[in-house]
């Protein structure tokens, strides 16, 4: 499998990142030797082996439904680059 | 040509918990915008969501109750997007692996013709903040962001494309509805937005085997509207088939106000969600036992209590259809046929008088001011023949007011029924000799007076001789 600049344009696209023409290049090559990397593991028989989403072999991690006090308003809102009352404001959005 | 409408509902449940699915923050509606977040909720950086225990055993009764397997080990997944209502970039949800599968609800087509609809699936996911628009007092004309719904609990239900009608996805959709308040996970406010439905309409031509493209309508919050939509955009896909054009996969939003749909631009750009499994969410395993544990801890549903309250309490198919409207209402109706009170007549006066008068107060079964032991109580008196039918709603008016038993309702009004044949012979005898003229005209044929004379007696007596026992002894003495 071969990586072009168009495939990094269109995963560049997804993520809203805007590369150079030189980092389109150069990220293609990259990102070629990663995948070819990985291709390896297409040699190993995985035949009824459950895929691995996880690296630590743990299940059921639960908490009660419980309330705990929420950080507060200001707290939550304090990185916001803008604010508008209790809001986060943000470029109006239209449907 | 003929068209065959094809529909699929992805209806989204949000749950009756406490707490948010990954977070502690409450998920009460209504409060101050963002002042119920957490670095989970808001997508800090570093901040790792933990599972809501409550939620996975609502997501199993859910499945449970509509016939679906529960998968034994289940993954949470990333779906990849930007909007600015989603903090983190990705909703955490469940993509491959969903905690129920291949299930399937019964309806009722037409009030007869039983019809399956298959759910694909059930999953667990957590909701977006909200965006208002237009009512902010801040810099510009730019749209706000409130994340207290943020990391509330979903419940995602997809079903097959196996609804034909709008009327069949209705009758599929209340089904749906009524299960879910039924168990007690979700409120089913549909105008808060606890209950609601995307809609996938296509057309085919009838008889054919290939399905048609779909527009998946969204924003369709009442059943009315649900009705309304899909018949509004089943009339648009076969009119824009027949002037030569093509429906055009894409998502569509319904305007109340005008009942049309119309392509919401934005969104109309491939997706590509690029799910993989959540790392910081491990997986979920859900062991036989623990399935065994809520099909044991499962309420009975509307339709098998339905069908006990018919064979058990002989009531009537209508009479039971109307009772088990609400669990609430059949409890009610239920504890009061425990306390001792006639089946037909706890149902009568359930249906009737009782909710007669929550109607007019305004206030829900479930504040009835009348307990249903009260209300077995008050049936006992009539039963007894201490209180008449007619008394009875007169104390029960006192009941109502007061909250008294009605058995010192009856004691302090003097209500008791006089079934004494002495004392209501006394009084018929003053009547039917103060009124000769109509007694003539009885003894001469006319006996429509003779229900005059019963109304003068129970005047007389202020409701409180015995029907029986005044009709028998009026009787005699006109024909004597």
């Amino acid at each position: 499998m071969k990586m072009t600049t168009a495939d990094v344009e269109y995963v560049a696209r997804l993520a809203r990142l805007e590369l150079t023409p030189g980092e389109k290049e150069l990220f293609a090559g990259q990102m070629d030797a990663i995948l070819g990397y990985v291709e390896k593991l297409k040699g190993v028989d995985t035949e009824g082996i459950i895929p691995t989403s996880h690296a630590v072999p743990m299940e059921n991690s639960f908490r009660e439904d419980v309330v705990r006090p929420s950080i507060g308003l200001e707290k939550a809102l304090a990185n916001a680059p803008e604010r508008a009352g209790s809001f986060f404001a943000v470029p109006k959005v239209i449907e | 040509m003929k068209y065959q409408p094809v529909i699929g509902l992805e209806v989204h449940v949000q749950l009756l918990t406490d707490t948010k699915i990954f977070c502690g923050c409450s998920t009460k509606f209504g409060a101050e915008p963002n002042s119920q977040t957490c670095p989970v909720c808001l997508g800090l950086p570093g901040a790792l969501p933990v599972l809501n225990k409550k939620v996975v055993e609502f997501a199993i009764k859910a499945g449970l109750s509509t016939n679906c397997s529960i998968t034994p080990r289940s993954l949470f997944a990333r779906k990849n997007y930007f909007y600015p209502d989603l903090p983190k970039g990705y909703q955490i949800s469940q993509f491959e692996d969903p905690i129920c599968q291949w299930g399937w609800l019964d309806i009722l087509v037409e009030g007869q013709e039983t019809k399956r609809i298959r759910i694909t699936r059930i999953h667990m996911e957590e909701d977006a903040g909200k965006l208002v628009h237009g009512e902010l007092s801040g810099p510009g004309d730019g749209s706000g962001v409130d994340l207290n719904r943020a990391c509330t609990p979903l419940l995602e239900v997809v079903s097959e494309p196996d609804l034909r009608s709008s009327d069949e996805a209705v009758v599929y959709l209340k089904q749906l509805h009524e299960i879910v308040t039924w168990l007690g996970i979700c409120d089913g406010n549909m105008e808060e937005g606890s209950f609601r439905c995307d809609a996938n309409v296509s057309v085919m031509p009838i008889g054919s085997a290939t399905l048609g493209t779909r527009a998946e309508i969204k924003n369709v919050n009442s059943f009315k509207f649900v009705k309304q939509a899909i018949e509004y955009e089943i009339r648009r896909q076969i009119d824009l088939i027949e002037d030569g054009g093509a429906v055009v996969q894409e998502t569509r939003l319904f305007d109340p106000d005008s009942g049309t749909t119309r392509s919401m631009r934005s969104k109309e750009e491939a997706h590509d969600y690029r799910y993989f499994p959540d790392p910081d969410l491990v997986p979920l395993v859900i062991s036989d036992d623990w399935i065994e544990r809520s099909r044991r801890e499962l309420p009975e549903l509307p339709e098998q209590r339905q069908r006990r309250f018919i064979a058990d309490l002989g009531l009537t198919l209508y009479d039971a259809e109307v009772l088990t409207s609400s669990r609430a209402l059949a409890d009610y109706f239920e504890a009061g046929v425990a306390a001792g009170g006639n089946a037909k007549a706890v149902s009568n006066w359930t249906m009737g008088e009782i909710t007669r008068a929550l109607n007019d107060s305004g206030v829900s079964i479930e504040a009835c001011p009348v307990a249903p032991g009260q209300l077995a109580e008050l049936l006992k008196l009539i039963d007894i023949g201490t209180i008449s039918g007619k008394i009875a709603k007169t104390v029960f008016e006192e009941m109502w007011k007061s909250g008294k038993t009605p058995q010192s309702i009856v004691e302090e009004q003097g209500l008791v029924q006089v079934s004494d044949s002495g004392a209501i012979e006394s009084i018929i005898d003053e009547i039917l000799a103060a009124n000769a003229g109509q007694v003539a005209e009885y003894r001469g044929g006319k006996e429509k007076v003779f229900g005059f004379f019963v109304g003068l007696v129970m005047k007389a007596s202020r409701g409180k001789a015995n029907p029986s026992v005044v009709n028998e002894l009026l009787l005699s003495k006109l024909k004597g």
